[in-house]
């Protein structure tokens, strides 16, 4: 394990990332699908991660693909992303997996809400961790 | 990977940090962390940023009250359950459960459980064809938590043990 050495200081809290909400669904009692949840984003920044081509494409068959394109396009970062991904669910071109590492990795929602898309209940995203937890009724 | 813990205690905290922190330095592309207590979640984004790691993603929830997509499945699942305190039996099985359903087929869970539940859990996990190694034999301090526990902690024997698919080879 090497220690990187930075130029500038770098804030390198938890952070919240795209891929998070990829994976997350709601659950709210009597929910059917509960994904994807609806966000808001009131803070956001944009850093850079270290790119692994074999990290992007292992997680391509595990994504929602529709919902990571309509999520970054909310965002206004989607460009260059493939509409569909293709039927073998990798890619050869770096240039398109660093797109797709782009907006998995290096978005990253600070503050902000996510919705349950059913209920209407919303959950607080602060300093990049969303409070899914629920309360006995729920 | 995921780390889910629960903290029951002062002492467990330390293991949810140690444990993001270390997969990432094991080489892990990405690791999600489900935890409810604050405290813990505190202890985890000083280590995160003392450390400087990335690709570490925090979620604050009840891991047995969370849901991820089925079809999103995690290569390794390290879980630090609670152990079973007296109005939460089973609690220990559950975090079990999570962490199996969301494994890849080829997938491994790394687990802490009381020792004296040892048999139960190899019993259980040989009759879904899964193995269990006992890979450390520990002691967790648990400090007094509640009224009717009489001494101000205790010793817990507790095993780290590491689930995958195949048999248990008797005697390990």
């Amino acid at each position: 394990y090497q220690r990187r050495v930075r130029e500038a200081v770098v804030s390198t809290q938890s952070t919240g990332k795209l891929l998070t909400h990829n994976m997350m669904k709601s659950h709210c009692k009597g929910v059917v699908n509960g994904f994807p949840l609806k966000l808001t984003s009131t803070q956001m920044d944009v850093k850079e991660i270290e790119f692994n081509p074999d990290f992007v494409n292992r997680m391509l068959s595990r994504l929602e693909w529709p919902a990571l394109v309509q999520i970054a396009n909310q965002l206004g970062v989607g460009e260059g992303l493939p509409e569909m991904l293709p039927e073998e669910q990798q890619f050869e071109d770096e240039d398109i997996l660093k797109k797709i590492h782009h907006v998995l990795l290096e978005v990253d929602v600070i503050e902000g809400e996510l919705e349950c898309p059913e209920t209407g209940r919303k959950f607080p995203i602060s300093k990049g961790i969303p409070d899914m937890r629920l309360n006995e009724e729920e | 990977a995921v780390v889910s813990t629960q903290s029951t205690g002062t002492s467990e905290p330390d293991v949810a940090s140690s444990v993001s922190v270390g997969s990432v330095m094991l080489g892990a592309g990405s690791v999600t962390c489900i935890e409810i207590d604050s405290d813990a979640i505190a202890d985890l984004q000083q280590n995160i940023e003392e450390f400087e790691m990335e690709n570490i993603e925090v979620i604050q929830a009840d891991v047995t009250r969370f849901s991820v997509r089925p079809e999103f499945k995690f290569d390794t699942v390290i879980t630090n359950p609670p152990f079973g305190t007296k109005n939460n039996e089973g609690i220990d099985m559950k975090f079990l459960d999570v962490a199996l359903s969301s494994l890849t087929p080829s997938g491994t869970v790394y687990s802490f459980h009381k020792t004296s539940t040892r048999d139960f859990i190899v019993r259980r996990m040989d009759s879904k064809g899964l193995s269990v190694e006992v890979l450390a034999e520990m002691k967790f301090k648990i400090p007094q938590m509640y009224k009717q526990h009489k001494k101000k902690e205790v010793l817990v024997d507790v095993d780290f043990i590491r689930i995958a698919a195949g048999s248990t080879v008797k005697g390990s």
